[in-house]
């Protein structure tokens, strides 16, 4: 069950945040915000190679004993990274790939509105919605 | 001030302002007080409204009088374009729209104010229900009326032109219209015209006569309509789109009788374009489409998201909706904006100014119906969306499961290729030699076609084997994944292969080095070897790819091939009869001392268990050819003996591939095992045969030795030689490839085995309980 997704923006700042159990929220966003070197480490050791079309996916970053944290960067440096409870072990890697192109789909589909400017936080409720879908999906 | 020139619909409207104003109904002068409130309403910045008092002379004056009334507000529509507060603007700005007076009753008119054009369409929704005093407001109305039923009798010529919007409505209700009239008119001129641009001449439509209820919008008002003017008035959101006209006012005295019908027509209309089914009346529609066209001249064009941001921006609505009537819009989230999505979103911007919530979903009516690839069947946006990422998100898994099943393939691959292996070891040395060649090309081609056909890995290897290598034996493991259908084309298919190329050499090697005699020219596929295997398949198997069969040559050193080259080349042909005779003997031997050495490289391999055999076991396989070469040479005969060993082997074989098929079904671990086992009692027989044997190798490196008297073939083998090492290198790193790939496969199933034994015992006890 992933309990906090979180969509960084190129700047490695987080764009949008959304965690499933409150608590420990802040232990979640420190634990996604030093992922993200890790994120940054697995493009470069990837290369050039692997892009397939619907994006980089690094999959696993790193695995604590709580939780999994996967990684995933789009073409224009936007990166999820999802916290994973480790009590899932069913999860593979391309269910968690498959999981982030959708969120990419929804991601790019909230950027086609030119009304929020880039960089306000992301208000479309379909995009909520589908993140809560994924998150209580995924469990 | 200079002389003020006001449209029909503006004159209206300002008069109706006045009126609504002129409190105390002097005609002449307006109350400071409405005036001000009215200002206030404008949502202008107070310093604006000072300057607009002070360019409009009434604070030299210190009231308000009509003129300078009317330039008030014609400043105020001025400010509210966003135009710089000019005396000269007054009458230099065209179009301008109305200016709009946000109150709570003014609501439902601004929103209708959201420009539109003056033309006739008159979509004057006006929400306008303001219920001033409305005794009063009424009466000063139908004062104000004959004032301005004149101007607006030019203004109810436009009712006419204006498309009439409300059939429904009965003119007559003059009573109820003119009530609404004094409510609107009252209300300031519900005329508010949405953002910029035309403003609806509501008036314009007056309810003079029957045109009256026409001149009211869309008409499906809800039928208690009157109740609903009331209740408009005081809960702006419902915003009736009504448009009062001021010329209604006239009617009433006529139209009192017909009370609510108007209202009633009003409120439908107004109603209608919002409350029912989000309905877009015809000029509403056509009015949008003109306001795209000034966007985007082409009306099947899109409008990039920017310029429909500047658009909708001007209509002042918070940015927060404006992304959501976005996303409502939105149809097919391309950033850009159809006709259909244009006027939906327009609709919309127009709806919540009038008060109205926007709704979570596109309703029905405003979906964009042209164009199907969008879900546009579906309710809401929503849907659509969902539907779209689905697919998007189920294109990606889609194309994994391709992914795993190249990837499953490899490791299958692999295991096949071990199998091979183990059957040419069994089938009989030469075979096992030639299926070790062939378990390379295979690799080599079975790659290839994993790329392409992920799926059926083990049909696919074999098959591709099989055509690939049609040297390798192994290949008409493709014509079935039966162990048996290995064993068979084990020792046929490795004679036969021995082609010219290096692939054929190292077929002639592995298996058919008695067979290998053909190399170069048409492999003596018919070898009587053959007969057992599918002759069909070895001759589909030669005639495929002779260059396949050399890139299965991979992993031989370069060392082995050019033996096989003088071999193979016209070598072999003038080799056999020369070596015919002192083969014969060593092709005897050769074939045991073939199988004998791969088997124990094989079996060594096996041992270790890895994928990575396929490479040792070729390179060990390629070494012994290379001493078996000039026992090749006398390929007929060899393959003769051959077939006597491989029919022992392929029992061995046999049943070694019969596990290692089924091992490849299941678990890497079984097939190695089995193979080794089996691997290890040809070992036994053979180990006898080989000091034989390496008496014989002696004799064959004698004859080896003879070989270099034939350089002629020597030439052309370089190049064939250089190429096939080329291939070969190709061959190995692929199957280095598939190797790391099956070992990791191999840990995977290892754990997996360990976490089912342990279950296993768990459940155990239970059991025997």
């Amino acid at each position: 069950m992933a309990v906090c997704i979180m969509v960084i923006v190129k700047e490695n700042y987080p764009f949008y945040v959304r965690s499933i159990p409150v608590e420990n929220e802040l232990k979640f966003h420190s634990v996604v915000h030093t992922s993200l070197d890790l994120v940054d480490e697995k493009i470069s050791a990837m290369g050039k190679a692997l892009v397939d079309q619907r994006g980089l996916c690094p999959g696993l970053l790193y695995p604590t004993e709580d939780y999994k944290v996967y990684g995933y960067v789009t073409n224009s440096k936007v990166k999820f990274v999802t916290l994973v409870d480790s009590s899932n072990t069913a999860h593979r890697d391309n269910e968690i790939c498959s999981m982030f192109w959708k969120l990419h789909n929804s991601y790019t589909d909230v950027t086609c509105n030119p009304f929020p400017n880039p960089g306000d936080r992301i208000r479309p409720r379909v995009f909520d919605n589908m993140v809560t879908s994924l998150m209580t999906q995924v469990c | 001030m200079e002389g003020l020139t006001l449209s029909d619909a503006e004159q209206k409207y300002y008069s109706d302002l006045f009126s609504y104003c002129d409190i105390e109904s002097t005609k002449k002068v307006v109350v400071n007080g409405r005036v001000l409130e009215l200002f206030r309403a404008a949502q202008l910045p107070n310093d604006v409204v000072l300057q607009i008092m002070e360019l409009c002379g009434a604070t030299r004056l210190g009231y308000f009088g009509r003129s300078q009334f009317y330039i008030a507000l014609k400043l105020v529509a001025v400010a509210q374009s966003g135009f710089p507060l000019r005396v000269e603007s007054i009458n230099t700005v065209k179009d301008l729209p109305l200016p709009r007076f946000v109150a709570s009753k003014n609501e439902q008119e601004s929103r209708h104010a959201a420009s539109y054009s003056s033309d006739s369409e008159n979509q004057g929704s006006y929400s306008g229900v303001i219920p001033p005093p409305p005794g009063r407001g009424q009466v000063k109305k139908g004062s104000v009326s004959h004032d301005t039923v004149q101007p607006r009798a030019s203004a109810d010529q436009q009712e006419p032109a204006s498309p009439i919007v409300s059939p429904q409505q009965s003119p007559p209700a003059s009573p109820h219209t003119w009530r609404k009239h004094n409510r609107h008119s009252s209300g300031g001129n519900s005329e508010r015209p949405l953002g910029p641009g035309p403003f609806w001449s509501p008036f314009g439509e007056a309810q003079s006569g029957s045109s009256a209820g026409d001149a009211v919008w869309s008409g499906h008002s809800p039928p208690p309509p009157q109740e609903n003017w009331v209740s408009f008035a005081d809960t702006p959101p419902t915003s009736t789109l009504l448009t009062m006209h001021p010329a209604s006012v006239q009617d009433q005295t006529t139209v009192r009788t017909v009370a609510s019908a108007t209202t009633a027509n009003e409120i439908r209309r107004q109603s209608s374009s919002y409350d029912d089914p989000w309905k877009i009346t015809d000029e509403q529609r056509q009015y949008y489409i003109n306001q795209f066209k000034t966007i985007q001249p082409d009306l099947n064009g899109f409008i990039p998201g920017s310029a429909a941001k500047e658009f909708f921006t001007k209509s002042k609505l918070p940015i927060l909706e404006l992304s959501h009537i976005w996303e409502l819009s939105d149809f097919d989230k391309d950033g850009a904006l159809t006709l259909d999505e244009f006027c939906a979103a327009f609709h919309l911007v127009v709806a919540r100014k009038n008060g109205y919530d926007l709704p979570e979903k596109l309703p029905e009516s405003l979906m964009p119906k042209l164009i199907d690839l969008e879900d546009a069947a579906d309710v809401g946006d929503q849907p659509g969306e969902v539907g779209y990422s689905g697919s998007p998100a189920e294109a990606p898994p889609s194309k994994s499961p391709s992914m795993p099943s190249l990837n499953q393939t490899w490791p299958e691959l692999t295991q096949s290729s071990e199998q091979w292996e183990t059957f040419s070891e069994r089938s009989s040395s030469s075979q096992t030699l030639t299926q070790f060649d062939s378990n390379i090309a295979p690799a080599d081609p079975t790659d290839e076609k994993y790329h392409t056909n992920p799926t059926s890995p083990l049909l696919v290897k074999p098959s591709d084997l099989s055509e690939e290598n049609k040297i390798n034996s192994a290949v008409k493991f493709a014509s079935g994944n039966t162990v048996d259908g290995y064993s068979s084309s084990d020792s046929f298919t490795s004679d036969p292969e021995q082609i010219g190329s290096n692939v054929t050499r190292q077929r002639s090697h592995s298996g058919a080095s008695p067979d290998n005699t053909a190399p170069p020219p048409p492999p003596p596929r018919p070898q009587p070897s053959h007969s057992r295997s599918s002759s069909l398949d070895m001759n589909r198997t030669f005639t495929v790819t002779p260059g396949q069969q050399q890139a299965g040559v991979v992993a031989h050193p370069p060392a082995v091939p050019p033996r096989p080259q003088p071999s193979q080349a016209p070598g072999p042909v003038v080799h056999r009869p020369v070596d015919a005779d002192g083969l014969i003997t060593h092709t005897s031997t050769s074939p045991q001392q073939i199988p004998e050495q791969p088997n124990f490289a094989d079996f060594s391999q096996f041992e270790v268990f890895a994928a990575s055999n396929v490479n040792e076991e070729q390179d060990d396989e390629a070494e012994k050819h290379a001493e078996v070469l000039p026992v090749e040479k006398a390929s007929d005969p060899a393959s003769s003996l051959r077939v006597a060993k491989t029919d022992s082997k392929t029992e061995e074989k046999t049943a070694a591939s019969a596990p290692a098929n089924v091992s490849k079904g299941t678990t890497p671990l079984a097939p190695p095992p089995k193979p080794v086992r089996r691997r290890l009692k040809s070992e036994d027989e053979l180990r006898p045969d080989v000091d034989e044997h390496t008496q014989k190798t002696g004799v064959l490196a004698a004859v080896l030795a003879s070989q270099p008297s034939i350089p002629r073939s020597v030439g052309k083998d370089k190049k064939a030689i250089q190429a096939s090492i080329r291939r070969n290198k190709e061959t190995n790193t692929v199957l280095a490839r598939l190797n790391s790939e099956l070992q990791q496969q191999l840990k995977d199933v290892l754990e997996e085995r360990i976490s089912l034994e342990v279950q296993l015992e768990q459940l155990r006890p239970f059991s025997h309980l």
